[in-house]
C-alpha cells in the first residue's frame, strides 16, 4: 500500500512539473500576445531591410556593369547572345515551394479563410439584400463577435496566469489542491468561451441545460453519476484528489465516464451502472482519448498553427469539432505519438485540411434566429420551445459519428474508396491534359473520373472546363499554358466570376504551391480581373485574402505582382467596395491580418489616389472603438509613404494631420506606429515638406523625454528622418536637443535601440547645421566608447549601420580623427572586429583621401593593415583586399618605403600551402599594381611578373584566375615592351590555359590575351595567334556574357594583327556548327573583323560563303551582313551595290529566317546610307521587302516593318506613302489593317513631311476635301 | 489586331500608334481620313512661318488673319460628316 502511495505521489509530482512547464510555455505565448513585448513583426525595420537588400543587389549589378563597360559591342548583339542559355538555367533550377522559405509569421496566411462571397450593394439597386448573402453589416457583426471572444479569452488567460502564480505560491502549503483548481479553471473556461461563441438564443438555452450544471457547481455530485466498477470508493467520497487523478492517467473506464457527462441517460455512453468500457466497445473505440482532452483545452494550445496564439481564424462552430485542434494533444499527460509529431511541424497537407475544415464549418454554422426569421414568412409559423429532454449533441465522439470530417483522428483513417480512380500509377490524363502532381488530385481529381461530358449539366460542364484550363495553366507546357490562359481570359465573362474564383482561389491557398505556379495563377487572376470588371465585387475580399500575403513575400517580384493585382482589383471594384471589403479586417484580432490589410490599403491608395482615401483614413485613425483600428489606420499612412515615395508630397500636410494625434494616444503601440509613420512620411518627402511637420515637432521632442524603450526608439527614428528636412539653423538647434538623449541611449543594451540610435546619429551628423567641433567634443568620445566594441561586429546589421555612421561622422570631422581612433584596432584579436575596422578605414579613405594622415599615423596604418591582411582566416576576404587597395591607392607615392615589405609578404604568401592565401596575394597584386608604377618600382613589378609566371601551373582554378588577373594588371601598367617575362614567352604559356573551363580562369585569361592581341600582337608569331583563334571558338560557348564579349573583341584584335584572311576562314567554317549560340557569336565576330579590317577584306569571302547550300551558313552570312552594316554605318555606301543581288535572293527565299535577316540587313543599310545618294539601290530593295508585309510571324514582321522604317528615313516618307496608298482602302480588311499599320508608323515618324504628299481628294456635295492653299502661286 | 499580336512587340506598336489622333485604322472612311489630312495641313501651315507669309502674300491678307483663318478652319475642315449609309 505504501509503495502504491509513494508511486502515486511521485507520478503526481511529475505530472505537476510537466503541467507547470506547459503552463509556462503557454503563458509566454499569451504574454507575447497581450503585451507585444517581443512582437518582432511590428513596424518599420522589415521594410527597410527589404530595401537594403535591394540596394545591395543593385550595387552588385552596378559593379558587374562597371566592369563590363570596358568592352564595345552593340547592345542588340549582346542581348542576342544569351538566349540559348536561359532555358538551361531554368532547367537546372529546382522549383521551390513557397512554404519552404516562409517564416512562421508569413505562414499565418494559411490561417485565413476564403470567406463566402459578399453582397454587392451596387448591383442590387434599391432592393433589400437577400438574407442569404452576407452584407457589410453581417461581417462587421461577425468581426465584433470575434473580437469580443478574443478579449474574453485574454481576460481568462490573464486570470489563469494569476492563478498559476498563486498556485505556485501555495504549492508549498497544499500540493494536492492546486492541480485540481487548475483543471477546474480550465473546465470553466471552456464553457465561458462557448457562451461567447453562440450569441443566439440557442446558446442561452444551452447555458441553462444540464450540460453546464456541473461546471456552475464546483461540487462534483452529478459528475460522478456514472460510477464505474473500479471506482466505487472514490465516488463515495468525492474528494478533490480524485478529480486530480482523473486528469492524470486516462484509463478506459474513465473515458466512458467522461463521455457520459453531458447527456446522462440520453447518449448510449451514459448507461448509468455497470458501464465498463468493454461493454460499449464501439464508442470507446472511436473516442480515442485525444478528442476528449482536446476539447477541454482547445483554447489553451496556441501553438496549433504556428504562432497564431488563440486560433485567429477559428470560427465559433469550429471549436466544437475535434479536427480543429489536433495539436491539443500536446497538452495531454501522455501525449500520443501523433501529437508529438504534430507539434514539431504540421505538414502542408494538414494545414490544408485544417483550413478546409474551418472553411466548411464557417459555411455550415447554425442559422441564427434573425436569419430564420428572414427566411420564413411571418404568419403561419410558430416558434416552438425545444422539448425539455432535448440536449444538443456536443460530444466530440458523437460528432465524429454524425459527420465524418476530413481530418478524422490525426492518426489514421481508412481511406474512402473511389473506384473511378487509380492510385499507384498516375493515370494518363485524358484529353491531352498535363501531368498531375499528387497534391493536385484534391483540386483536379474530378477531371480523372471518366464521365461522359454529355451527361453533365451545363454548370458542371463549365466547371470542368475551368478546371481543365486551370490545370493546363498550372502544369502545362508553355504553349498549352498560353492557349489556356487566353481562353480563360476570353471566356471570363461567360464563365462568370463565381465559378472562376471558386476554382482559382483555393488553388492559391494550396500549401504546396510553388513560386512558378503561384505566378501563373496570379497572372490568371490579373487577366480575368480585367475582363470581369465590376463583376468581381462580391469576390473582392476572397481575392484579397489570397493576394495580400504576396505583399509581404520575400520575393520582390511577388510583392510587385501582389501590388499590381490589388491595384487592378481596386480599379475594377471601385473605392467603396474596396473599403467595404477591407474595413472589417482593419480591427481584426490577428496582427497578421491587420498588417497585410494596411499594406493592401496603401496599394488601393496608390491606385485610386490618396485624396479619395483621405476621409476614410481620417475616420479610421480617430476610431474610438478600438486601438487596433487606429493602429491600422496609421499604419496605412506609413505604408502609403513607403509605397508611393515622393508622390505623398501634395498630400503631406493632410496625412500628417490625420495621424498626429496618435503621438499622444493612450495605447503604446499606437504611439509607436505613429512615430514610425511620421518617419516614413519624412523619408518619403525628403528633402521637402518640413513645414508639414511643424505640428508634430513639439510632441516628438517632448516625447523623447518622457518615453522609454520601444516608443522612444520609434520617436527617435521619426526625429532622425525629420531633421534632415530642416534648415541648417533649426537642424543644429534640434540636433542639440535630441543629442543628449541619444548619448544616453548609446548605452542601451537593446539591439533595436542601438540600430536606431546609430541611424539617427548618422542623420543628425550629416545635416548642414551641425559643426565638426561639436561632434568632436560632444559625440565622438561617447560614441567610440559605446559602439566601437567587438560585440558590434558580430551582427551584420549592427556592423553595417556602425560603419555607415562612422563614415558619415568622418565626412564631418575628417580622416585623421576617425582613423586615428580605430587604427590600433586593426591588430585586435577578434577577426570580425578587424574586418569592421578595415571596412570603415577603406570607406573613409576612399571618400576623403589620405592627405590628412600624418607620417606616424601612416606608419601605424600600413603596419595594421599588413597585420590584418596576414591574419585573416575567414572566407569573406574582399573586405581586407579592398581596404588594402583603397589605403595604398590613397597614399600613392607615400607607400614607396613600404613596398618592399609588402611585396615580400606577397611573395611569401604566393608560396603558401593554403589556396586561399595564394589567391589573396595574387588579388592584392592586381589592386596595388597602379601604385607600384607611380612609385617607379618597375623592377619590382617585373620581378613579381616572373614569379607569377612561374605559378601559372597552379591547379586551383580560383587561384589561377587571380594569378592571371595579377599578370594582366602588371602588363597593363608597365606595357608590352618592358614586361618580364617577355610577351613571346608569356603568350604560348597562356594558350593551353584557354582550354580551362572554369569561368574565372576563362575570363581573366581571355582578358589578358585580348590585351596582348590589342597592344603587343607583333611580339608573337602569327602561327601562335591562329592556334589561339581555334581555342577562342570554344570560348564562344561560355555562359558568361563578359567572356563571350571579350572573345569576340579578341577576334577583332587578332584579325587586325595577322590580317583577316585566316581568321575569317576559321570563322566561316564555324558557321556550319549546330549550336545557335555558337553561330551567333561567330557572326558577331565576323562583323567585328570586318569593322577592324575594313569591309572589303571580308565581304568577298562572306558573299562566297552564301553559295553554300546550307540554311545555317546562309543565315549566318546574312546575319553577319546585318551586323556588318550596323557597325560600318556610312562606310556601307560603297558596298550596297555589291551586296544587293545577294539580298535580292535572300528576300525572295522560301525560308522565313532568310527574309527576316535580310530585312534587318536592309534596315541597317538604309539607316547607314541615308542622304548619301544610294536611293536607286534602296528603292530596288524596298520592292523586294514590300511583299513581306503580310507575314504574321512576329520576328519577321518586326524586321520587315523596321526595314520599311529605315526606308522612310533613307528615301523620305513621300516615297513610302506612295507604296502605302495602294492598300489603305483595299476591299479586304486584312490588307487594310496592315497598310494602315504602316501608314501609322509613317505618320508618327514624319507627320509634317507628309502634308505635301497626301493625295488630292475630290470635293463631294457637302464636303470640301481639296486643299486649295497648296495650289496658290505668287 | 490578331490574337497572336496581343502579346508581342507589335501590340506595343499599336498602342503607341493609338496615342496619336491622326493615325488611322482599317475602318476609317474617306471623310475621317480627309479631316485628319486637312487638320494636319492647317497645323503645318500655321507652324511654318514662311508658309504663312507666302499664303498671306498670295491672298493679300495679314499674316495674323491667315493664321486665324487656318485655325478656324481646323474646327470643321471638311464640313459636317456625311450621313452613314449603313445606319
Amino acid at each position: 500500500m505504501d509503495t502504491v502511495d509513494s508511486d502515486a505521489a511521485r507520478i503526481q509530482e511529475e505530472r505537476r512539473k510537466k503541467e507547470q512547464e506547459l503552463a509556462s510555455l503557454t503563458a509566454v505565448a499569451f504574454d507575447k500576445d497581450l503585451y507585444g513585448e517581443s512582437n518582432r513583426f511590428e513596424g518599420y525595420e522589415r521594410s527597410i531591410a527589404v530595401n537594403e537588400d535591394e540596394e545591395d543587389q543593385d550595387a552588385g549589378e552596378r559593379e558587374v556593369a562597371r566592369r563590363l563597360a570596358s568592352y564595345t559591342a552593340p547592345k542588340s548583339v549582346m542581348k542576342e547572345l544569351p538566349r540559348g542559355m536561359e532555358d538551361e538555367d531554368v532547367g537546372f533550377k529546382k522549383p521551390s515551394k513557397i512554404i519552404d522559405r516562409e517564416d512562421e509569421y508569413r505562414q499565418r496566411r494559411l490561417n485565413r479563410i476564403i470567406s463566402p462571397e459578399r453582397n454587392d450593394p451596387f448591383a442590387m439597386g434599391e432592393k433589400t439584400p437577400d438574407v442569404n448573402v452576407r452584407t457589410y453589416a453581417d461581417i462587421m457583426k461577425e468581426e465584433a463577435l470575434k473580437r469580443e471572444k478574443e478579449e474574453t479569452l485574454r481576460a481568462i488567460a490573464m486570470k489563469k496566469k494569476e492563478e498559476e502564480e498563486n498556485k505556485a505560491l501555495d504549492r508549498g502549503k497544499d500540493a494536492s489542491t492546486a492541480p485540481a483548481q487548475a483543471t477546474q479553471k480550465r473546465r470553466n473556461r471552456w464553457d465561458q468561451s462557448q457562451d461567447q461563441d453562440s450569441s443566439s438564443k440557442k446558446a442561452k438555452t444551452a447555458a441553462s441545460s444540464d450540460w453546464d450544471m456541473p461546471d456552475s457547481t464546483p461540487g462534483i455530485g452529478r459528475w460522478d453519476a456514472t460510477p464505474t466498477p473500479g471506482r466505487v470508493a472514490a465516488d463515495a467520497t468525492p474528494s478533490l484528489s480524485r478529480r486530480n487523478r482523473w486528469d492524470e492517467t486516462p484509463t478506459p473506464g474513465r473515458l466512458a465516464d467522461a463521455d457520459a457527462t453531458p447527456a446522462a441517460g440520453v447518449t448510449p455512453g451514459a448507461t448509468p451502472a455497470g458501464m465498463t468500457w468493454d461493454a460499449t466497445p464501439k464508442l470507446a473505440g472511436l473516442a480515442t482519448p485525444t478528442p476528449k482532452r482536446q476539447r477541454s483545452r482547445w483554447d489553451e494550445t496556441p501553438a496549433s498553427m504556428g504562432s497564431a496564439t488563440p486560433l485567429p481564424g477559428a470560427t465559433p462552430a469550429a471549436a466544437y469539432t475535434p479536427g480543429v485542434t489536433p495539436v491539443g494533444g500536446v497538452d495531454l499527460a501522455t501525449p500520443t505519438p501523433g501529437a508529438i509529431n504534430l507539434r514539431g511541424a504540421i505538414t502542408p497537407e494538414q494545414y490544408n485540411l485544417l483550413r478546409w475544415e474551418r472553411d466548411i464549418e464557417e459555411r455550415n454554422r447554425p442559422l441564427t434566429d434573425e436569419e430564420l426569421d428572414a427566411m420564413f414568412p411571418q404568419e403561419g409559423y410558430v416558434i416552438l420551445p425545444p422539448p425539455a429532454t432535448y440536449v444538443p449533441i456536443r460530444t466530440p465522439a458523437r460528432k465524429l459519428l454524425a459527420t465524418p470530417t476530413p481530418l478524422g483522428t490525426p492518426l489514421y483513417t481508412i481511406p474512402e474508396e473511389n473506384r473511378g480512380q487509380q492510385f499507384d500509377v498516375p493515370k494518363e490524363a485524358p484529353g491531352g491534359l498535363p501531368f498531375f502532381k499528387p497534391e493536385d488530385y484534391q483540386y483536379f481529381g474530378a477531371l480523372l473520373n471518366e464521365e461522359d461530358e454529355e451527361e453533365l449539366s451545363a454548370e458542371e460542364q463549365k466547371e470542368r472546363k475551368i478546371m481543365k484550363l486551370l490545370l493546363k495553366v498550372k502544369n502545362g507546357t508553355p504553349p498549352q499554358r498560353k492557349t489556356a490562359l487566353r481562353q480563360l481570359t476570353d471566356k471570363a465573362r461567360e464563365f462568370g466570376a463565381g465559378p472562376l474564383f471558386n476554382r482559382i482561389l483555393p488553388l492559391l491557398m494550396q500549401p504546396t504551391l510553388e513560386d512558378q505556379e503561384r505566378h501563373l495563377l496570379v497572372k490568371v487572376i490579373d487577366r480575368v480581373l480585367y475582363k470581369l470588371d465590376e463583376l468581381v465585387r462580391p469576390f473582392v475580399h476572397k481575392i484579397l485574402v489570397v493576394i495580400e500575403p504576396l505583399l509581404i513575400d520575400e520575393d520582390y517580384y511577388a510583392r510587385v505582382e501582389g501590388r499590381e493585382i490589388i491595384s487592378n482589383l481596386s480599379k475594377a471594384a471601385g473605392l467603396a467596395t474596396m473599403i467595404a471589403a477591407m474595413r472589417p479586417d482593419i480591427d481584426n484580432i490577428d496582427e497578421y491580418v491587420r498588417n497585410t490589410t494596411a499594406r493592401a490599403f496603401s496599394v488601393v491608395a496608390s491606385a485610386l489616389g490618396i485624396p479619395a482615401l483621405l476621409p476614410f483614413l481620417k475616420a479610421v485613425c480617430q476610431s474610438k472603438k478600438s486601438w487596433q483600428a487606429r493602429h491600422t489606420g496609421i499604419k496605412i499612412v506609413q505604408q502609403i509613404a513607403i509605397l508611393m515615395g515622393c508622390a505623398v508630397l501634395p498630400h503631406l500636410r493632410s496625412l500628417v494631420e490625420i495621424i498626429e494625434h496618435g503621438l499622444n494616444d493612450e495605447n503604446q503601440k499606437v504611439r509607436t506606429i505613429t512615430a514610425l509613420s511620421l518617419a516614413a512620411l519624412a523619408e518619403a518627402a525628403a528633402p521637402y515638406g518640413i513645414e508639414s511637420f511643424d505640428s508634430v515637432l513639439k510632441p516628438l521632442w517632448k516625447g523623447i523625454r518622457s518615453h522609454r524603450g520601444k516608443v522612444l526608439a520609434a520617436f527617435l527614428k521619426a526625429i532622425g528622418f525629420i531633421i534632415p528636412l530642416m534648415d541648417a539653423m533649426y537642424a543644429s538647434y534640434y540636433t542639440k536637443e535630441v543629442m543628449f538623449i541619444l548619448i544616453r541611449e548609446f548605452q542601451s543594451p537593446d539591439e533595436e535601440m542601438k540600430k536606431i540610435v546609430l541611424k539617427v546619429v548618422k542623420q543628425c551628423v550629416s545635416t548642414e547645421g551641425v559643426e565638426a567641433d561639436y561632434i568632436r567634443s560632444d559625440i565622438l568620445p561617447e560614441f567610440f566608447r559605446n559602439f566601437w566594441v567587438r560585440r558590434m561586429a558580430l551582427d551584420r546589421r549592427n556592423y553595417r549601420q556602425l560603419v555607415d555612421t562612422t563614415v558619415e561622422i568622418a565626412n564631418k570631422v575628417g580622416v585623421a580623427d576617425i582613423v586615428g581612433r580605430i587604427v590600433e584596432d586593426l591588430k585586435d584579436e577578434s577577426e570580425p572586429y578587424r574586418r569592421m575596422v578595415m571596412e570603415t578605414i577603406e570607406k573613409v579613405v576612399a571618400n576623403l583621401g589620405a592627405s590628412d594622415i600624418d607620417a606616424r599615423l601612416e606608419e601605424l596604418l600600413i603596419d595594421g593593415i599588413l597585420y590584418a591582411f596576414q591574419e585573416q582566416t575567414s572566407d569573406d576576404a574582399n573586405v581586407m583586399l579592398n581596404g588594402f587597395g583603397a589605403v595604398v591607392n590613397a597614399l600613392g607615392q607615400r607607400v614607396k618605403p613600404y613596398l618592399p615589405q609588402i611585396c615580400g609578404t606577397i611573395k611569401w604568401r604566393l608560396n603558401n600551402k593554403s589556396a586561399k592565401v595564394r589567391q589573396q596575394a595574387a588579388d592584392l597584386i592586381s589592386r596595388i599594381a597602379v601604385v607600384m608604377k607611380q612609385c617607379q618600382e618597375e623592377q619590382l613589378m617585373g620581378h613579381l611578373g616572373v614569379v607569377l609566371y612561374e605559378y601559372l601551373g597552379e591547379e586551383y582554378p580560383e587561384v589561377l584566375g587571380s594569378i592571371l588577373g595579377a599578370l594582366k594588371a602588371i602588363v597593363n601598367v608597365i606595357g608590352m615592351t618592358k614586361m618580364t617575362p617577355p610577351i613571346k614567352d608569356l603568350l604560348p604559356r597562356l594558350t593551353p590555359i584557354l582550354k580551362n573551363r572554369h569561368e574565372k580562369v576563362q575570363e581573366n585569361c581571355i582578358d589578358l590575351v585580348g590585351r596582348i592581341a590589342d597592344r603587343g600582337a607583333e611580339f608573337v608569331p602569327a602561327r601562335e595567334w591562329m592556334r589561339i583563334c581555334f581555342e577562342l571558338l570554344e570560348m564562344l560557348k561560355a555562359h558568361k556574357k563578359g567572356i563571350r564579349r571579350a572573345t569576340v573583341n579578341t577576334f577583332g584584335y587578332i584579325a587586325k594583327a595577322i590580317g583577316p584572311q585566316d581568321v575569317l576562314a576559321t570563322l566561316l567554317n564555324n558557321l556550319k556548327v549546330q549550336e545557335r549560340q555558337n553561330r551567333v557569336c561567330t557572326t558577331v565576330a565576323i562583323a567585328i573583323v570586318a569593322e577592324t579590317c575594313s569591309p572589303f577584306t571580308v565581304l568577298p569571302a562572306l558573299m562566297n560563303e552564301y553559295r553554300v547550300p546550307e540554311l545555317n551558313v546562309q543565315n549566318g552570312v546574312l546575319k553577319s551582313l546585318s551586323f556588318l552594316f550596323e557597325y560600318i554605318g556610312e562606310m556601307g555606301k560603297d558596298y550596297i551595290y555589291a551586296v544587293t543581288p545577294l539580298l535580292e535572293d535572300a528576300l525572295m527565299d522560301r525560308d522565313l529566317v532568310h527574309r527576316q535577316t535580310a530585312a534587318s540587313a536592309v534596315k541597317h543599310m538604309a539607316l547607314g546610307v541615308a542622304g548619301l545618294g544610294c536611293e536607286d539601290a534602296l528603292v530596288h530593295l524596298l520592292n523586294y521587302v514590300w511583299p513581306n508585309i503580310f507575314e504574321t510571324s512576329p520576328h519577321v514582321i518586326n524586321a520587315v516593318m523596321e526595314a520599311i522604317e529605315g526606308m522612310r528615313v533613307a528615301l523620305g516618307p513621300t516615297a513610302v506613302l506612295n507604296y502605302c496608298l495602294q492598300g489603305l482602302f483595299h476591299p479586304a480588311r486584312k490588307v487594310r489593317e496592315v497598310y494602315w499599320k504602316i501608314y501609322n508608323s509613317l505618320y508618327i515618324g514624319s507627320q509634317d513631311a507628309l502634308v505635301s504628299a497626301y493625295p488630292a481628294l475630290e470635293d463631294e456635295e457637302n464636303n470640301i476635301y481639296s486643299r486649295p492653299e497648296l495650289v496658290m502661286f505668287v | 489586331m490578331q490574337a497572336s499580336d496581343r502579346f508581342n512587340i507589335n501590340s506595343q506598336l499599336e498602342h503607341l500608334q493609338a496615342k496619336y489622333v491622326g493615325t488611322g485604322h482599317a475602318d476609317l472612311n474617306r471623310f475621317e481620313w480627309a479631316v485628319n489630312i486637312q487638320r494636319d495641313s492647317y497645323a503645318s501651315y500655321v507652324g511654318h512661318y514662311p508658309m504663312l507669309t507666302y499664303f498671306a502674300i498670295a491672298e493679300n491678307e495679314s499674316i495674323a488673319r491667315e493664321r486665324y483663318n487656318f485655325m478656324q478652319k481646323m474646327l470643321l475642315p471638311c464640313g459636317l460628316p456625311p450621313e452613314r449609309e449603313d445606319d
